[in-house]
């Protein structure tokens, strides 16, 4: 992981002094709301429904033991002893006080933890892949790239005060699992045939209101113009981005007005102009970043011993041979997998997590995984390094805790936002809609036929449950006061990216699991032998499904 | 007149800014006259001591680039402190087009933006954009805010280097 040196804590200590005095002169009415409001969005506190919210920084997902135990005693003395991991590998408190969040933000930096961008219209925090740097497709680590974009990003003093809000995301592997193709900014890490490293470069994805899939404007970008090409990225959607209507001012709309060509042209034609400046990375830059993200101390592993093990025992325990199946990753290293911590029991709201969870967390990666875990864009967690001999042991400590839930990438494994439980632009709730699926769909085995499913649920248009990229997608919607949700099929975040299409009129909340069970009895009557979900809906497109599920409803 | 806020020191502001539709003759006092009369007007003798050019946001320094050098007072306007687009100017003004006179920030911008403004190359700011009155006392020093931070990491106006080539 990445260590803060004396500059990073000299960085972080000021940030908070200057919020700290931001927020006195707030309290004691001296800076007005409207010039508070992105001061404090600039450090992650949003004001929600019933309380604020502080949104907090894991940058690319990565999280150390330490961290986790802040986190904890931080959820136990200023919140209400839980908190929420989110789409974007980030972790939220729901009910910390304005007056306090200045002493958050001071026992987070103490760890080497902050909320700087982590909302506003500014560069937000770089996403990445789970499996960053344990993963055997992988092409080159991302996370060294991850962290010189994130310095260049926290306080860039030229955008700090865009259009809108953007998201960058890289991906270092063959299979995309940190969405880049719905990220403002996506970056593909590539080789070319001299093994050079550089980046694929995408532009203009997102979700919300006017979903759009990402397009290459750069089809590789040596690795050491990584900067000066994000900063004519950036410089070009500052000056000429819409600031007439914030629901038209994502880049996806200046690219969608100017085309792509014509973005890709004019963004070549800026980065030509500083191409080769300081900010041009080195061989040395680019080593020292890599020098934080080497391999921990693996042991050799008697593999056959420790395989032969793990197939007896989930020859004799039925239930750890299924989440073994289903929750357990190959690794790069021979000996070593990693684990997924599922934070999808029936009955918890996703992502969410209490405080003395945290510390189990903490212990089991203490314990089995190099005292660091990783965050997901589906809101679990990631033992990244768990010695094959270990896996059992580590399957009883999580069933224990409540981790072991065998569903990961089935339907009840869903990304969900927090609703309108919480948020205060949510158009309808979502957690009791995910608990109703959760409920309806207690039967592993028929999930387990149904493989692989991202079910999506986002309680209003902005889509932070990315609904648009569901294979199945729910989108709360509000009629004259009464919630109903829209059903939407055939969206997918990977490597496939595509957005779903709206099936038909919504429905209520009571409806929805029996819509589902509909939608699903007609893909396993259609499905060819083998075929996933997504696959029989592109093949056989929405009109099937359409027919069934409204002809019963009539 | 309200007073303004450079080099870290509050002095009187003697300047009066043209509107953007400014037409006609000259005040006899030192103004910032709007880029497209200056545009309309640049072949006639204008003297840099006591005439500047002033762009708003969507206007481009690209429009007279060739003159940015010959000029000894600019500014730019924020038409409000979210708009964020007049900290891509200064920096263009500055790096691109190499000005080194003074560069004025206008129109409506906070105290808390003044650490990232003067990175960004501005060095002159109107206490009347701050919106601190002109006798009201700002309830810190000014100076406190433009050295809100000791550690940068980007290269910028200010700072040539990243700090990944000064660590």
């Amino acid at each position: 992981m990445y260590i803060y040196d004396q500059h990073d804590k000299t960085l972080i200590g000021e940030r908070v002094a200057q919020y700290r005095r931001q927020t006195d002169d707030y309290l004691a009415g001296k800076i007005r709301d409207e010039v508070f409001l992105p001061l404090r969005l600039q450090n992650g506190l949003y004001v929600q429904r019933l309380a604020p919210m502080l949104r907090i920084n894991i940058p690319y997902g990565m999280v150390s033991a330490t961290q986790l135990r802040a986190l904890a005693h931080i959820t136990r003395k200023y919140d209400k002893g839980y908190a929420h991991f989110t789409t974007r590998q980030n972790i939220q408190l729901n009910w910390p006080q304005l007056e306090e969040v200045p002493d958050i933000l001071a026992e987070l930096a103490a760890v080497e933890m902050q909320g700087i961008q982590s909302s506003g219209s500014c560069i937000r925090n770089v996403t990445s892949d789970e499996f960053a740097g344990i993963n055997a497709d992988e092409i080159e680590d991302p996370r060294p790239w991850c962290e010189i974009i994130r310095q260049w990003s926290t306080l860039h003093p030229e955008f700090a005060f865009l259009p809108r809000k953007f998201k960058i995301a890289v991906s270092g592997a063959k299979s995309d699992r940190a969405a880049i193709q719905v990220h403002d900014i996506g970056l593909q890490v590539l080789k070319n045939e001299a093994g050079e490293v550089g980046f694929k470069v995408l532009v203009g994805g997102g979700l919300g209101r006017s979903p759009a899939i990402g397009q290459v404007i750069k089809e590789f970008l040596p690795a050491q113009h990584l900067l000066t090409y994000l900063e004519a990225i950036l410089r070009v959607y500052n000056r000429y981005g819409r600031r007439d209507n914030k629901y038209k001012a994502r880049i996806k709309i200046l690219l969608k007005a100017w085309t792509a060509e014509v973005f890709a042209a004019k963004v070549e034609q800026e980065w030509l102009q500083q191409i080769d400046s300081p900010s041009t990375l080195t061989d040395e830059v680019i080593a020292h970043a890599k020098d934080f993200f080497t391999s921990p101390a693996y042991e050799n592993v008697d593999v056959t011993s420790a395989e032969a093990t793990l197939q007896q025992l989930a020859g004799e325990q039925i239930a750890f041979g299924k989440w073994r199946d289903r929750n357990v990753v190959t690794h790069k290293v021979a000996g070593y997998c990693a684990v997924h911590l599922s934070l999808k029991p029936t009955g918890v709201a996703p992502g969410d997590v209490t405080d003395s969870q945290l510390e189990a967390i903490a212990d089991l990666a203490d314990r089995y995984s190099f005292s660091e875990a990783r965050v997901t864009h589906h809101q679990n967690l990631v033992l990244g390094d768990v010695k094959l001999s270990d896996l059992h042991e580590l399957w009883q400590a999580a069933k224990q805790l409540g981790f072991a839930t065998p569903s990961i990438g089935t339907l009840v494994d869903m990304i969900c936002c927090p609703g309108g439980d919480f948020c205060s632009l949510a158009n309808a709730k979502s957690i009791p809609v995910a608990e109703a699926i959760q409920r309806r769909f207690d039967d592993l085995d028929y999930l387990y036929d149904l493989g692989d499913i991202k079910l999506n649920i986002s309680g209003c248009m902005n889509a932070c449950g990315h609904h648009h990229v569901g294979n199945i997608g729910i989108l709360g919607v509000d009629k004259k006061g009464e919630e109903f949700y829209q059903v939407q099929l055939g969206g997918s975040a990977l490597n496939d990216a595509s957005l779903g299409k709206v099936l038909g009129p919504s429905f209520y909340a009571h409806e929805i699991p029996d819509v589902l069970e509909r939608i699903l009895s007609i893909y396993v009557e259609q499905r060819i032998e083998g075929e996933s979900f997504l696959d029989t809906h592109r093949r056989i497109g929405t009109a099937p499904f359409k027919e069934y599920i409204y002809a019963k409803a009539a | 007149m309200p007073k303004l806020l450079k080099d870290k020191s509050l002095v009187d502001n003697g300047w009066q800014v043209l509107p953007k539709d400014f037409a006609g003759s000259l005040p006899n006092a030192p103004c910032f006259v709007p880029l497209d009369y200056w545009l309309a007007n640049k072949q006639s003798p204008l003297n840099p001591d006591t005439v500047g050019v002033w762009l708003d946001a969507e206007q481009e320094p690209e429009q007279f680039a060739d003159d940015i050098k010959s000029l000894k007072h600019l500014a730019v306007n924020f038409p409000s402190f979210m708009d964020g687009r007049g900290f891509s100017i200064a920096r263009l003004i500055r790096e691109r087009y190499q000005f080194t006179g003074e560069l004025r920030a206008i129109g409506h911008i906070v105290p808390d933006q003044l650490f990232y403004l003067s990175r960004c190359g501005f060095d002159a700011f109107c206490l009347e954009a701050l919106d601190l009155g002109d006798e009201a006392e700002p309830h810190h020093q000014l100076e406190d805010y433009l050295a809100a931070f000791s550690v940068t990491y980007q290269a910028c106006v200010n700072q040539e280097q990243p700090l990944f080539r000064r660590r």
